[in-house]
């Protein structure tokens, strides 16, 4: 239990979830809630791990498993944009439809073998840093380092640039969008894509980089509805959004590691003498969601904070109100 | 060839589309676009069967012979429905109030949990007859599943918490638990199930008569789904013949009148989630007592998470969940043998994506006009 290790082992897996969380950030913040992160998730890492299986390719991998969990969004797009149905029902659905597609075109990859993975390097100068460069800088997964690129970028795209000014306008007034010539359907189908890509990039990440392998439906074991939880604590922004992401990480670490020793910071190991205790240790990361979600929305009601005001709600042109 | 003075387009499609709003919905029309989505639904999922080199038709044809051929692979049809009728019940009472109950998985493990709970502590004398030990068993599995509704209910309705997300959760969560129990307590010799409950225990079978009546030979259909039947007829009573139900689909249809006409939202969101987790938990009851007659792990290939389908297809109607929960029943049961073993899955989440895109048939009226000048 060496606790830099838990930590730089905890920020991969929390990268899995930075990627999620952020594609439902966007979607959100246009004011489509899909809740088929999971399906999409599941889809991204069968792709991937099928794509890079046959060709070798783990970035072509990578690129398929994004275009397969768009095109999936897609779909909720279709249906919940232009057909405008319940978002929530449209969400369960894409759930089952990814879970239904990745198990019966996954059929058989469990017993693929070795790939080869996407590659792991230290970054010179910075994991020289005391404490941080080791948990963060050092033989860490590129995709990890892609999260750390992805983070500032995304935070300053929604809140700093012109497009983002849309996307949130449409999230908060469609109409008011409308008005001022935004074409609200062309950015929510947009949107909804960009999130459907990056949960499939969240679905990659896991089977090539960091815990590699098809495993069906256990590949994912729900993240992607953790990470539909995060996106509410984190009050749709992004950096809240990866502070929620590293900590499940490394909690999720925590609960893998902690039962390998005998010992524990010098005391016998209650978790190695009683492996029972390990199911209690599983419901951890999904009873500290519903913890996070708690303490959110009790900050979220003293601060009258809020989801997108237009969130789950289908914008009909020329008709009043949202 | 002829010049011509009129635009080329003209003559190539002649029709405009009109999309309107439909001011009335003939009756007819809900339940021809539900029986149409259905089969293009399964028009589709031949297709990805067909992708994955398999043989679509044959393996319809399998599901149907197999679920619905002969009375007694019927009978076992109607074992699976059991479960789903109460699971879909459970999400129905819930939706219409417009509670999104995703834990039916969960509150049927908790129920599952406690009525074994009741017979393996001994709460439950072994030498009870059946008649105390399986009303005992019914009320335990509907307080488990009603006391997991109750806290994402308490959560939603003190705290405004996303129920979506805490019911989802509390999936895991009683997934877990009782696996604990199987494994760490109640494990008979190591093995992941509890040892098997005393004959009083068990719900009668109909192959249990076949001494009186002889064609109940080895029918497997048990009591339970006289329960569940039993719990559709009092769920369709309350919902739409009760103030309690006029409350709930009140508060589904229009919160805000709701609350002006002076209901309880908050107390109404806890009742609701934990009827709805009471019924769930009655379904894992159902199962235990009448199917495996002892606890184990993986007791449900995913009844709570059809739930909420069979809720959608029936238009959370409690007495056409009979039907189509019948229907997923024969769906699962024969699905079980057929590979790739997503395809149950797969075909599921294909029939609700085509039953709420094909919704918008109801709202709007799609015409097609010759354009003449």
């Amino acid at each position: 239990m060496d606790p830099i290790i838990i930590l730089q082992a905890g920020v991969a897996s929390g990268t899995v979830l930075l990627f999620a969380t952020l594609g439902e950030i966007f979607a959100e913040r246009s004011g489509v809630l899909n809740l088929g992160v999971e399906g999409m998730m599941l889809i991204g890492a069968m792709t991937a791990f099928s794509v890079t299986v046959s060709t070798g390719n783990g970035w072509l991998g990578l690129l398929m498993a994004m275009v397969a969990a768009g095109l999936l969004a897609l779909l909720h797009g279709i249906v919940t944009i232009h057909f405008q149905a319940d978002q929530v029902v449209s969400g369960l659905a894409l759930t089952f439809l990814g879970t239904g597609l990745s198990l019966v075109f996954g059929e058989g990859l469990n017993k693929a073998g070795a790939i080869s993975l996407l590659p792991k390097f230290t970054i010179p100068f910075l994991s020289a840093i005391p404490f941080i460069g080791p948990i963060l800088f050092t033989d860490q997964s590129v995709m990890v380092y892609v999260g750390y690129a992805m983070l500032p970028l995304v935070w300053f795209y929604i809140n700093r640039t012109r497009p983002g000014l849309h996307l949130r306008a449409v999230g908060e007034n469609p109409t008011a969008a409308d008005a001022m010539g935004i074409n609200v359907y062309r950015l929510r189908y947009l949107y909804v894509m960009v999130g459907g890509m990056l949960a499939g990039l969240a679905g990659g990440t896991i089977s090539l980089a960091i815990s590699p392998g098809w495993f069906s439906e256990l590949t994912t074991s729900g993240q992607g509805w953790i990470a539909v939880g995060l996106v509410i604590f984190a009050q749709w922004d992004p950096w809240r959004a990866a502070f929620g992401s590293y900590t499940f990480g490394a909690l999720r670490r925590v609960i893998l590691d902690i039962q390998g020793p005998q010992m524990l910071f010098g005391f016998p190991n209650p978790f190695y003498y009683n492996p029972y205790w390990g199911f209690f240790m599983q419901m951890m990361p999904y009873a500290f969601t519903i913890v996070v979600l708690v303490l959110g929305s009790r900050e979220a009601l003293r601060k009258r904070l809020g989801a997108p005001a237009a969130l789950g709600v289908p914008y009909i042109r020329g008709e009043r109100g949202m | 060839m002829t010049p011509t003075t009129a635009p080329a387009r003209k003559s190539l499609f002649p029709y405009t589309i009109r999309v309107e709003r439909r001011l009335d919905v003939p009756r007819w029309l809900s339940p021809a676009v539900s029986f149409g989505a259905i089969v293009v639904a399964l028009l589709l999922g031949a297709a990805v069967l067909a992708a994955v080199g398999g043989d679509p038709w044959k393996a319809y044809a399998h599901i149907g012979k197999a679920a619905f051929g002969d009375i007694g692979v019927f009978s076992d049809t109607l074992v699976k429905a059991t479960p789903l009728i109460l699971t879909g019940l459970a999400c129905s009472i819930a939706f219409r109030m417009k509670l999104w109950n995703i834990g039916a998985e969960g509150q049927f493990y908790m129920g599952a949990l406690f009525s074994s709970a009741v017979i393996l502590s001994g709460f439950v004398p072994k030498d009870a007859p059946r008649l105390v030990a399986i009303p005992v068993m019914m009320v335990a599995g509907m307080i488990g599943g009603a006391l997991w509704g109750s806290i994402p209910g308490f959560l939603k309705g003190k705290l405004k918490v996303n129920e979506i997300i805490t019911t989802l959760m509390m999936n895991y969560i009683a997934i877990a638990f009782v696996n604990f129990f199987v494994f760490a307590v109640w494990s008979e010799g190591g093995f992941q199930m509890s040892p098997v409950f005393q004959k009083a225990a068990w719900l009668p079978r109909l192959a249990d008569y076949a001494k009186q009546i002889v064609t109940f030979r080895g029918l497997t259909t048990h009591a339970g789904l006289l329960i569940a039947l039993a719990a559709a007829v009092v769920v369709w009573y309350v919902l739409y013949r009760s103030l309690w139900g006029y409350e709930i689909r009140l508060i589904g249809d229009n919160p805000r009148a709701a609350d002006y006409a002076g209901i309880n939202i908050t107390r109404n969101t806890v009742l609701v989630l934990m009827a709805s987790g009471a019924l769930a938990g009655l379904a894992g009851m159902s199962e235990i007592s009448g199917v495996v007659h002892r606890l184990q792990t993986a007791i449900s290939p995913g009844y709570g998470f059809s739930g909420i389908i069979i809720a959608w297809l029936a238009k959370l109607n409690p007495l056409i969940v009979i039907p189509v929960a019948i229907l997923f029943g024969g769906l699962i049961l024969a699905g079980r043998e057929i590979q790739p073993s997503g395809v149950p899955r797969l075909i599921q989440g294909i029939i609700l994506f085509m039953l709420i895109a094909s919704e918008v048939l109801l709202q709007y009226r799609i015409r097609i006009e010759r354009v003449d000048k």
